[in-house]
């Protein structure tokens, strides 16, 4: 889960981050009255989880309360790359004498953590990156050792920071990565981190990824999810703890494992240059137990988005034999009655396969194609959902 | 030969007593694998029946190998306790330790690679979120079905458990050397690379399939370790082709962001290194019979 930056600017408060005053709010109104409260110039900030949003118009300098609710009213409904805003932050005015920037992050390749941190930011750290990479400290962060009060220096130092500096920031990269450490994130950011005309060292805006796999450690976590964020079949899926992501197309998928069902899509999308161009629907894992009630539950979130034509469900039986699976299957259709209103293909392969299709077979429900290969099946599920 | 594990292995398993433990024990033993024991600290002393076998359950992984001589333990424990099980286990320097278990946060699983790191790679550790090893017919460490596949040369390694599942079908009849899942997670323990020089130096693989998914760029790096140090022929499949940019897919490392990890670029970099890369399972399969054929 990736947090707004008014989410991380809490968290970064209570770890002793040093951050601006800064208000939430929903409406023009409530942005006036925050300036107000605020006092002096603020900023107004659009609240999205996509970079850019400075470019596309989404922060604004404003001196009065008045000019506060007029780049409150030009902000929310702003569509940024496709995130409407719904929320902006006011957040109080700084007179920024230099910017620079830190990050912690999760570095798959070298299976440890990273950090990055430069005396020169400012600009998008992919573009310093590339052009002035001598600039960019890359910094191993051993996951055992963390960021010690020394590392935190040397850090300081790699990014070319220099004297009194390296105190300053040194302290605040240490409280950075007790965030990372303590929260469970796979990256803090920290773009501009800014030194103000008054020698301060303040983290102006934040980023902050948290690892969803920790959250039986975080309870806390799951008030700062948004609600209204997710698909509502999306959320209907969660609530079942399936596996499933809303893509644009007319082709229903389920399957057992996340590699297959990842390859059932391309398999669907193959096919579907042979019919009209249909693309599958979703991604959809039932994990290895497909059993009926999962089935049934993973049905009946498919058949609940009005773009599904057919439905394609694609089964290995490895632990699970697929005589099992074919009485969930049936056992699911049962259970949905006549809310199962669209064609199904169905692919079973593996254990017991011969059973599975044989039960199959034997309950010859109207709405199901057995197909014995998943080229052939993803064709027929393609086709049907072309007619 | 096979890789990782063979006729000797002695397997533990760590979450014995538990369903997923219990149900997946049962099975290797019937796959003819040599489970000789499980770990339990509360049930130390007891022991259990499975499959027909009478397993004696040990309070620590290195007391289980001081009375069993077990080189391998198969982890089934619960997302909460894996890094304190695997910790547990690298402590012991067992020398294979196959993690099973979904879910495992990140942080968990870079302190313990950093550990087994700083131990000097004396535990080599698979997974986690993976459904293991098998050599059919010689041992079998994880939940891959043994009924799929019988020996053979064929070397396969894979992030997913189920295209593995999928692809040892496909290739039955000619048959697997050994079948290594490493994981879908953003840190794994064995990677495609080590899994490939392994393959390279074993007599009995004669070639190598390799199952790769969206996300990161371990089939980059492995595509580059293959133009230097493979000489057997590789074929590979990248899952994930059509995936949309910004969606995760299932597995916690599987995600296209920007244009890296796209299924595309691991295609043309492991097609620049030689290794033939199929559009689907059935395609990657076909040119896996091709190398027979010749």
């Amino acid at each position: 889960m990736d947090l707004y930056e008014y989410q991380a600017r809490d968290l970064f408060e209570r770890y002793g981050v040093p951050v601006l005053p800064g208000i939430v709010a929903d409406t023009p109104e409530e942005v006036r009255a925050a300036a107000e409260r605020l006092g002096g110039v603020t900023v107004v900030k659009a609240q999205v989880k996509v970079g850019g949003r400075g470019k596309a118009g989404g922060v604004k300098v404003a001196r009065t309360p008045d000019e506060a609710e007029e780049a409150a009213r030009a902000i929310l409904g702003l569509d940024i790359k496709g995130h409407v805003v719904k929320r902006v932050m006011v957040a109080a005015g700084a007179r920024i004498d230099r910017e620079f920037y830190f990050s912690v992050l999760l570095d798959r390749a070298n299976r440890s953590y990273l950090s990055l941190a430069s005396y020169e930011g400012g600009m998008e750290i992919e573009e310093l990156a590339v052009e002035r990479p001598e600039a960019l400290a890359r910094i191993e962060v051993d996951p055992i050792e963390g960021v010690t009060a020394e590392k935190a220096r040397a850090i300081a130092t790699a990014g070319g920071f220099s004297g009194d500096l390296v105190d300053k920031v040194a302290p605040v990269f240490e409280a950075l990565w007790a965030v990372y450490r303590d929260e469970d994130a796979t990256l803090v950011e920290v773009n501009p981190l800014v030194l103000t005309e008054t020698g301060e060292v303040i983290a102006l805006d934040g980023k902050v990824s948290f690892d969803d796999n920790a959250d039986f450690r975080h309870p806390e976590h799951a008030a700062l999810a948004d609600a209204d964020e997710a698909d509502p079949l999306e959320a209907k899926a969660k609530e079942h703890d399936l596996n499933y992501v809303k893509l644009d197309g007319e082709v229903g998928v389920i399957g057992n494992g996340a590699g297959l069902v990842m390859s059932t899509l391309d398999v669907v999308s193959y096919a579907g240059e042979r019919h009209g161009g249909v693309k599958p629907a979703n991604f959809l894992d039932i994990g290895g137990g497909a059993s009926a009630d999962v089935m049934a539950a993973g049905l009946d979130v498919i058949l609940g988005d009005p773009q599904v034509k057919s439905v394609f469900v694609n089964v290995f039986g490895g632990i699970t034999a697929c005589d099992a699976v074919a009485n969930g299957i049936v056992g699911a259709l049962a259970e949905l009655g006549d809310e199962a209103n669209k064609p199904l293909v169905v692919r079973l392969d593996g254990n017991n396969v011969e059973e599975g299709r044989r039960i199959l077979a034997e309950a010859a429900h109207p709405l199901v194609t057995v197909v014995d290969t998943m080229d052939a099946a993803a064709d027929r599920a393609a086709e049907l959902a072309h007619r | 030969m096979s890789i990782l594990i063979g006729d000797d292995t002695k397997i533990i398993v760590q979450g014995l007593t538990g369903s997923e433990g219990t149900k997946h024990a049962t099975r290797m033993l019937a796959s003819g694998a040599q489970v000789v024991g499980g770990v339990n600290p509360r049930k130390a002393g007891t022991t259990v029946e499975i499959g027909g076998s009478t397993l004696p359950i040990f309070g620590s992984v290195a007391e289980a190998m001081e009375q069993t001589g077990a080189d391998a333990s198969v982890i089934f424990v619960p997302p909460a306790f894996a890094k304190a099980a695997v910790v547990e286990a690298v402590e012991a320097g067992i020398p294979l330790a196959v993690v099973i278990t979904e879910g495992i946060p990140v942080k968990d699983s870079a302190e313990f690679w950093a550990l087994a790191k700083q131990k000097g790679g004396a535990t080599r550790i698979i997974g986690p979120n993976c459904p293991g090893v098998i050599s059919p017919g010689r041992s079998n460490a994880g939940i891959i079905p043994a009924t799929i596949a019988g020996p053979g040369p064929i070397g396969l390694v894979s992030k997913s458990g189920t295209l593995t599942y999928q692809m040892m079908y496909e290739l039955a009849d000619i048959g697997i050397s050994t079948a290594v899942g490493i994981g879908g997670d953003p840190v794994i323990g064995t990677t495609h690379i080590d899994a490939l020089e392994a393959f390279e130096a074993d007599p009995e693989t004669k070639a190598i399939v390799m199952i790769g998914e969206i996300g990161g760029d371990a089939e980059e790096r492995a595509a580059d370790y293959i133009r230097a140090n493979v000489t057997k022929p590789v074929v590979a499949y990248v899952a994930g082709f059509t995936a949309p940019e910004g969606k995760t897919m299932g597995h916690a490392g599987a995600i296209v962001s920007g244009s890296a990890g796209t299924a595309q670029a691991k295609k043309e970099a492991l097609e620049a290194a030689g290794v033939k890369v199929g559009r689907t399972p059935s395609e990657t399969a076909a040119l896996m019979r091709e190398v027979f054929a010749d």
